[in-house]
């Protein structure tokens, strides 16, 4: 290869910067998380998640309609309490490991030093990573539903579209607070094969582990039904089970005993009390990885 | 331009750098030479603040530790292997970074240009060489026209070709004004590119000399750079110290100063001990005079 190098002009071609100043915050979680989304969406597990999860949906919505007789979405909705099972098994799943890869794998390929070298802060660093994972899974989790609503409304059968819009809130608050979680395992952890393994594990024990503790507890110690809902509050995926139901059918009786005592002390009070669990759900592993991050080797 | 006051750095008990005072005035061009492990990277890492630290940086007049994005905005910082999402392509890559430094970028023909990448603006990161990652490095380093100019053994990765045409790229931005700090291996490096040499040894600045001085102070005109494996290279060391040699360590070999007539003596030294060259370079004799602005054609 033969290449002219001219020095002196090396520089002159350069823009000078627009200020002296660095970019603001927002500015710059706006490029990263830019950059971030766009890397997910192109990538193979952004394709692969949207299309199983269309996919399982769509055959867990004809399987209910079916079972329905017919009948389609009707009362409680079926289809709509399959698709709630479907989130809470492929959601924290996907929002998981997708934050357990981010922040461990660019450390392991040199790409975080590099990242930090620039003026940029590491909270910058974290949230945009943060927000464009988070519009990726967005992106992922209203597709998938999009395509169930649209393919079922184009084939006759019976929606409610209300159903399904929270359905998808919901989903995506649990897919932020997952996502939370895992980004915190991210920063944790230096090797992204160890992420990945420990957010898989996180995931075994939040929807299997979790459920059978608390059947098991509730038998042995005798558990009394405000303490059984109180321990369902710690999970953030019994939080996103109980605050669809109630918003889709504004009862809890397919919960049992806790559903109806929670219905009952609480009423028209649910719905906060199950935002605030799913906001802490969001919020606190986040802030406990930003600090972490903030002083953490990035190498 | 760069103000390091007494710094130390740990990890766990090893003491890497051990309080180190530097001055580096504007316009200034230093090496910082030594061992692996002598605590030159470490050193680079905490000017860029990527790493916490006792003691004190300031890159014109910001404190790394407090004011990092204000500091880093005057660093262009080109790394030993550009670690960036490989997916990305060249201009994409230009232009994110281009962002996080204030600049809005419509072209970046320009900018790749100047480094000699003009019609690679459309290639993936994976796709380029070695030496056109590195050139893609610099050429994001440049960006905003920044005072400072940090380097980490840049040409670590590349092939005596791919060294050359970097240096010489190299050779045309130290006399610009512009402030360099870098770390190297390599002696025609630090006699291009550098006005002084500062010698770093188990984390302690042990020599600070001129360029000039640097190499005469290897003892005569002409230096090997001899390859042996690493496991042999104490002995090595020793074989041709007992022969009246004066060999150093440098990380990536052995440098041997040798009168002009007896460059075949230190390896009838070594096989004589048994010990294989894998590779060698005649170092004296090939560097260009320090800040001299050119135009060459390279190979």
């Amino acid at each position: 290869m033969t290449a002219l190098i001219a020095t002196p002009q090396i520089q002159s071609v350069l823009p000078a910067p627009a200020e002296s100043c660095p970019p603001g915050v927002l500015r710059n979680v706006a490029t990263i998380a830019l950059r971030e989304l766009r890397e997910a969406v192109r990538s193979r597990w952004f394709i692969l998640y949207t299309l199983a999860f269309a996919v399982l949906g769509l055959g867990i919505s004809y399987v209910s309609a079916a079972g329905a007789g017919g009948m389609g979405l009707s009362g409680f909705g079926r289809t709509t309490a399959g698709l709630i099972n479907l989130v809470l098994l492929v959601v924290p799943l996907m929002a998981l490991t997708a934050g357990a890869g981010s922040i461990a794998s660019d450390r392991e390929r040199g790409m975080l030093a590099y990242l930090l070298a620039q003026p940029v802060s590491r909270f910058e660093v974290l949230m945009g990573k943060y927000l464009g994972l988070a519009g990726a899974l967005m992106a992922c989790l209203f597709l998938g539903l999009g395509m169930c609503a649209a393919i079922l409304a184009w084939k006759g059968e019976a929606t409610r579209p209300a159903s399904i819009l929270w359905l998808a809130g919901l989903s995506f608050g649990l897919a932020l607070g997952m996502l939370s979680l895992g980004m915190l395992v991210s920063v944790l952890v230096r090797k992204a094969s160890v992420a990945v393994g420990t957010a898989i594990f996180l995931w075994l024990t939040l929807v299997f582990v979790t459920d059978l503790a608390l059947m098991a507890g509730a038998m042995a110690l005798r558990l009394r039904i405000e303490q059984l809902l109180a321990l369902s509050l710690i999970n953030p995926l019994q939080v996103f089970k109980m605050w669809s139901l109630h918003a889709v059918d504004s009862t809890l009786d397919v919960l049992g005993p806790a559903g109806l005592f929670a219905v009952d002390e609480f009423g028209p009070w649910l719905h906060l009390i199950f935002g605030l669990c799913m906001a802490a759900w969001i919020v606190l592993p986040l802030i406990v990885a930003a600090m972490l991050f903030s002083r953490r080797s990035p190498l | 331009m760069i103000r390091i006051e007494v710094v130390s750095k740990k990890f766990g008990r090893t003491a890497a750098v051990q309080d180190i005072s530097l001055e580096i005035p504007a316009g200034d061009s230093v090496a910082l030479w030594g061992v692996n492990g002598a605590g030159k990277t470490t050193l680079i890492r905490c000017v860029l603040g990527l790493l916490r630290f006792e003691g004190r940086i300031l890159i014109g007049g910001h404190d790394v530790a407090r004011q990092g994005k204000r500091a880093r905005m005057l660093v262009g910082y080109v790394p030993q292997e550009l670690g960036f999402y490989d997916d990305l392509r060249v201009a994409e890559a230009v232009r994110f970074f281009g962002r996080l430094k204030g600049l809005a970028l419509r072209a970046t023909s320009e900018v790749l240009g100047g480094v000699g990448l003009d019609g690679h603006e459309g290639k993936r990161i994976r796709e380029l060489s070695g030496g056109m990652k590195q050139r893609l490095a610099l050429a994001i380093a440049l960006l905003g026209d920044p005072p400072v100019l940090v380097l980490d053994e840049v040409t670590a990765s590349l092939d005596a070709c791919g060294r050359r045409e970097f240096v010489s790229l190299l050779s045309g931005l130290s006399g610009s004004g512009r402030t360099m700090l870098f770390a190297s291996h390599r002696v025609e490096e630090v006699t291009t590119l550098a006005r002084r040499v500062i010698t770093l040894q188990q984390g302690r600045i042990t020599a600070q000399t001129d360029a000039a001085q640097f190499l005469s102070g290897m003892g005569v005109g002409t230096i090997l750079h001899l390859a042996v494996r690493a496991d042999v290279r104490a002995h090595a060391m020793d074989l041709l110290r007992n022969s009246g040699f004066a060999p150093q360590l440098n990380g990536i070999g052995l440098l041997v100063p040798v009168p002009s007539e007896q460059k075949a003596a230190p390896f009838r030294v070594l096989a004589e001990g048994r010990i294989t060259v894998d590779d060698f370079e005649v170092l004296s004799g090939t560097t260009a005079p320090a800040h001299t602005p050119r135009m060459e054609a390279l190979p």
